[in-house]
């Protein structure tokens, strides 16, 4: 994306305003950020507490004494009796991490890669009703889930697939704005490329593996990461699809949780805390990717 | 050798969007008319469906519930504003070379990356109304707070005040983006002229941001018909079915009330409203572009 262009900035204010006016904007931006961080804060340090101080009040803002147990209890909150890979698991929130990172990994690969292809044959290959059927892919775009989501279940129903991770991950495995967001940036890489590896004897399989891929690989890891992050925090659909504590993702475990011993908070903190974290961690390492990709498509996370 | 190509190509066509293909018609076309089909019946998914015409359409236009979830899901959406102004505001502040510009941009985007359900949680326990540590601020400062989720007036505002918390970081990257394409030039001629910092943004910035406002104006609107994850976690569209978003009620149609061809009906109208909305929005921003464009 655009970087920040130090021209466009210094004509917003003559030099002489500059430093009185910046310190403004620090002091509000500031206040602002506390604003957007506190909620965060404030749900760490309650994952700490014990039953006694939770509720107390005025509030206990710092823990004490700290309840690191929280964070052992919680893998266990609810009892199942599930058989992943061949492994005996019967900690319920230990389960629903597995499976949500299980899901999120399957989904994001298959849709990347579906993607990628379909980017790849809609850029690159040429045939007949190739931009009609674009076109007919785009207009998916603005149908919106709750359409589909019913008859999407029926189908389900059909093949015996609701409550099973089938159910969960192959709706997924496909998307049109991801072929539509990897199209994009296909289309900007050169041809030269792609005429040299012909002559040299690859064929169109080998051109996506080894020149479109390599090149393409700022918009993959940007699709990766959008991917990932809406299947780990979605919810509608698994609470659709599943019903079984075992195959519950964290979104739905979390959703158990609360309802479970009338809303354990010592419990539903330290699991928040848990959900968030590696989203937080993806987003932090690969923040780069998150705003530029966003900047450039609008696309939500 | 080019006609070998051509020939080759239809081949890999078939290869690479195979899975796609694969994928639009089993998950998109036929679900799309499966969704028209199952909305003239009535069917518990249990028996076989009923076809009963268009008497679900009927009823939903005399379905008291529809209208009143309706207008509290278009409730919702008067956050929009709000939210958008305070996009715009935190993106012009930022729009200058700070030190800590790259921390501020990740800290205002942090809460729309993450997990809803969590949010939902966390924000749930800040509006207790008794152990919640929201009202015990206010408490501090003298106000005794309502009972927010609890309380039928307060709900709604309580999740819009969360959504903005949530969403406005969003709107702050896509106002930022739009901003840096504005030619740094026009501010210049502006100055010679004498406009102020007021003048500038009234004049320059706020319509060449145009495009970003109809584009953050139809998102919106698309998601806001959408919301259901922080309602459903917060107060299950409670108290009284007063926070009850139109996506809650499909979804209640559908998978708990078996009502199939109902929770069809609701969503085909919802599309349907979609579908107007984005089309009225891209063309009024389409004549107020090309006025823009040829000045």
């Amino acid at each position: 994306m655009v970087d920040f262009q130090e021209k466009t900035v210094v004509s917003f204010d003559n030099i002489a305003m500059k430093k009185r006016k910046f310190i403004v904007e620090y002091l509000i931006l500031t206040t602002g950020a506390i604003f957007m961080l506190a909620p965060f804060l404030w749900m760490v340090l309650t994952s700490f507490k014990g039953p006694g101080n939770i509720f107390r009040i005025p509030p206990q803002w710092i823990p004490r004494p700290i309840h690191w147990e929280n964070y052992v209890k919680v893998w266990s909150a609810l009892r199942v009796d599930a058989n992943f890979l061949g492994i005996h698991i019967t900690q319920g929130f230990l389960m629903a991490f597995i499976n949500s990172v299980f899901v999120s990994v399957t989904v994001t690969f298959g849709q990347v890669l579906t993607s990628a292809m379909g980017a790849f044959a809609f850029s690159r290959l040429k045939f007949k009703l190739r931009d009609k059927l674009f076109l007919s892919y785009l207009l998916t775009l603005m149908i919106p889930f709750q359409v589909t989501m019913i008859p999407t279940f029926v189908l389900l129903k059909y093949l015996g697939w609701v409550d099973t991770y089938q159910g969960l991950i192959v709706p997924g495995l496909v998307s049109a704005y991801g072929t539509f967001f990897l199209r994009q940036f296909f289309i900007s890489i050169p041809r030269d490329l792609e005429d040299a590896a012909t002559i040299d004897g690859c064929n169109k399989l080998g051109i996506f593996r080894h020149v479109i891929l390599p090149l393409a690989k700022p918009a993959i890891a940007t699709l990766s990461i959008f991917t990932f992050l809406s299947v780990w925090n979605d919810f509608l659909w698994p609470l659709v699809v599943i019903n079984s504590p075992e195959k519950m993702t964290l979104p739905l475990m979390l959703n158990s949780l609360r309802g479970l011993h009338s809303t354990d908070w010592t419990i539903l903190m330290p699991a928040s805390v848990i959900v968030v974290v590696p989203v937080i961690l993806v987003y932090i390492f690969n923040q780069k990717f998150i705003t530029e990709g966003i900047s450039l498509t609008g696309l939500k996370g | 050798m080019r006609i070998k190509i051509l020939k080759g190509d239809a081949g890999w066509a078939i290869f690479f969007l195979g899975p796609n293909i694969l994928g639009f018609l089993v998950f998109m076309l036929i679900p799309l008319i499966a969704s028209f089909l199952i909305s003239l019946t009535n069917w518990d998914l249990l028996g076989p469906p009923i076809f009963v015409g268009l008497k679900n359409f009927i009823n939903l236009l005399r379905d008291p519930l529809f209208w009143k979830y309706l207008g509290n899901t278009l409730f919702y959406m008067l956050a929009i504003p709000f939210q958008m102004g305070l996009g715009l505001f935190l993106a012009l502040l930022m729009n200058k070379p700070l030190k800590l510009r790259t921390f501020y941009r990740t800290t205002y985007f942090l809460p729309v990356v993450t997990t809803t359900v969590a949010i939902a949680l966390l924000w749930q326990w800040i509006y207790d109304p008794e152990f919640g540590i929201l009202n015990y601020l206010l408490s501090l400062i003298g106000i005794k707070g309502p009972a927010w989720l609890a309380s039928p007036a307060w709900a709604k505002p309580a999740i819009m005040i969360m959504g903005v918390w949530k969403g406005v970081g969003y709107d702050m990257l896509i106002y930022l983006a739009g901003l840096q394409e504005i030619p740094a030039q026009l501010y210049e001629a502006a100055e010679i002229d004498g406009a102020g910092a007021w003048r500038k943004f009234l004049n320059i910035t706020f319509p060449l941001l145009m495009p970003v406002h109809f584009f953050l104006l139809i998102m919106h609107v698309i998601w806001g018909f959408q919301i259901f994850d922080a309602v459903y976690i917060m107060t299950n569209g409670g108290p009284a079915g007063s926070t009850t978003p139109i996506m809650m009620y499909i979804y209640n149609n559908a998978f708990r009330w078996g009502k199939m061809g109902y929770a069809s009906a609701i969503a085909w109208i919802l599309t349907l409203i979609i579908f107007l909305v984005t089309l009225v929005q891209w063309w009024i921003s389409k004549k107020k572009l090309s006025y823009l464009s040829t000045t």
